[in-house]
């Protein structure tokens, strides 16, 4: 069991790291359109307004060329040669456009593209359909282990209840017939099959948190630039409290089935 | 206090009892006799509602037991004290633990517990041997475990089931003497026994079973149990 809830809580951390990833990328200016050197100020508005009707966009912002040699000379200031040699005339002046879903930059692309004011437009489709898929195929995948797990886990503490139920199985008898409850009865499994769970759970949640502070260096390598790391400690405590949630509910219901197979065999 | 009507019960094909009538009044001691397999121990688990009879009704304090169900159950168990045939005592707690189980069940307060437990096995001589368990103990001290526990929580109604089988007559009369003792504080006793010599002592009641039919219900100075049983 505790191997199952350390699996779902790499699943869980992996997929709300890679939802996290696409919420950074998302917030983030994911469309360049570059714009001719004709294009005048009202003709861009008008270019503005085309892209607002879609009701796809959450901002769209105007870089000048000088606004763009700033942003050009901030990204290589250490390079000075390079510096000396751009101006701001060879800079194209730009939109920066943020969509309300990484989903809709095809289409928005699309329509920029047909306007004779821009001459190129820039997105990164690949990286945000292939973390769209990885994202979409996570939830699956992850939806199918974690109900599979769900399940062994359950099946797990029955087998085990079911097994100390055998074992103690003249004791329940003999206390039912001196008028123990069924509550009295039950109770020790019950509250056994909830130690299981609980235990298994915050065995899981520390290996999982060991294992996330293991690799977070190499985590922060490999997501350069966004912003993740360090995770949250209200962040791990939700999923600690998730996990005890489901280790209370595994080791309750399964040791309650357990206990009502030798209730419905007794008067 | 304990009525059967007209009660019958079958286990498929076999019938166990047949056309059962008798009534037990508070404070009697009554032996119930047969040989084995005659309906003994299958009127004990009726009175404890362990089964529910195929025909007739059972009262107990004037209710159907069939009616009684979850918690109703439990109170009616609560007022039978029972000295199983195989005595039932747990293997892994100690006389002490065994003994105030019926306490325990009832959640009383911890010092009465120990209070209670510790008369009782004073009365069948055991508070000597609280800390040790069952399989320490020879028969006549298991036996006798299994008496002060059906007795420990003061119960309206004592069933013992042939608790002096395979006892020595020394052991059989210390134990018959607790018995007695438990009817004089105003507890009903019944009684399953093959000892016809028991039965001649008392002088109580006798409820003599065949085949899970009442052969007679009478109460004798001297009764001489027939050969077949």
């Amino acid at each position: 069991m505790t191997l199952a809830f350390f699996i779902m809580m790499v699943i869980i951390m992996l997929a709300s790291g890679a939802e996290a990833t696409l919420k950074f990328l998302e917030s983030r200016p994911q469309l360049t359109a570059f714009l001719s050197d004709e294009a005048k100020p009202q003709q861009i508005e008008l270019l503005k307004a085309k892209i607002e009707t879609t009701g796809k966009v959450n901002s769209i912002k105007f870089i000048s060329k000088d606004e763009a040699l700033e942003i050009y000379r901030n990204e290589i200031k250490d390079n000075p040669l390079l510096l000396e040699m751009v101006t701001a005339k060879i800079l194209p002046a730009s939109l920066e456009i943020s969509a309300k879903s990484l989903s809709y930059l095809p289409e928005i692309s699309q329509v920029i593209k047909e306007d004779p004011l821009v001459e190129d437009v820039l997105f990164q489709e690949d990286v945000v359909s292939t973390l769209n898929t990885i994202i979409n195929g996570l939830r699956k995948f992850g939806l199918i282990l974690v109900s599979f797990l769900f399940t062994t886990s359950l099946i797990n503490v029955v087998i085990v209840i079911s097994m100390q139920v055998a074992r103690h199985r003249r004791e329940m008898e003999t206390m039912s017939l001196m008028g123990a409850t069924k509550g009295y009865i039950r109770g020790p499994f019950i509250l056994q099959g909830v130690i299981y769970g609980v235990t298994a759970a915050v065995i899981a949640w520390l290996a999982g948190w060991l294992l996330l502070l293991y690799s977070t260096p190499f985590l922060v390598k490999f997501l350069a630039g966004v912003p993740l790391f360090p995770v949250p400690l209200i962040y791990l405590l939700a999923v600690l409290a998730g996990l005890l949630l489901l280790g209370l509910v595994i080791g309750g219901l399964g040791s309650i089935f357990s206990v009502r197979r030798f209730s419905k065999s007794s008067r | 206090m304990i009525k059967f009507e007209n009660v019958s019960k079958k286990f498929g094909e076999i019938t166990a009892l047949e056309e059962i009538n008798f009534e037990i009044k508070e404070g009697e001691f009554v032996f119930l006799i047969g040989s084995s397999g005659s309906g003994k121990t299958t009127i004990f688990r009726l009175i404890l509602g362990e089964y529910l009879p195929t025909e007739g009704k059972i009262f107990f304090e004037e209710k159907d037991t069939a009616s009684f169900k979850g918690k109703a159950l439990c109170e009616l168990r609560r007022k039978v004290g029972v000295v199983f045939q195989d005595f039932k005592l747990l293997a892994n707690r100690t006389v002490f633990e065994n003994v105030s189980l019926p306490l325990q069940i009832r959640k009383t307060a911890p010092e009465e517990v120990a209070e209670k437990t510790e008369a009782v096995l004073k009365m069948v001589g055991l508070w000597e041997r609280k800390d040790l368990f069952p399989a320490q103990l020879a028969t006549g001290e298991i036996q006798r475990v299994a008496i002060a526990r059906a007795f420990i929580a003061d119960p309206a109604v004592l069933l013992a089931d042939e608790p002096t089988g395979n006892l020595d007559p020394e052991t059989t009369k210390e134990l018959m003497k607790i018995l007695k003792e438990i009817n004089e504080k105003g507890t009903t006793v019944i009684m399953a026994t093959h000892n016809s010599e028991i039965v001649n002592e008392l002088k109580a009641r006798v409820i003599l079973l065949k085949e899970g039919k009442i052969l007679s219900d009478e109460k004798k100075s001297k009764y001489l149990l027939p050969k077949d049983v």
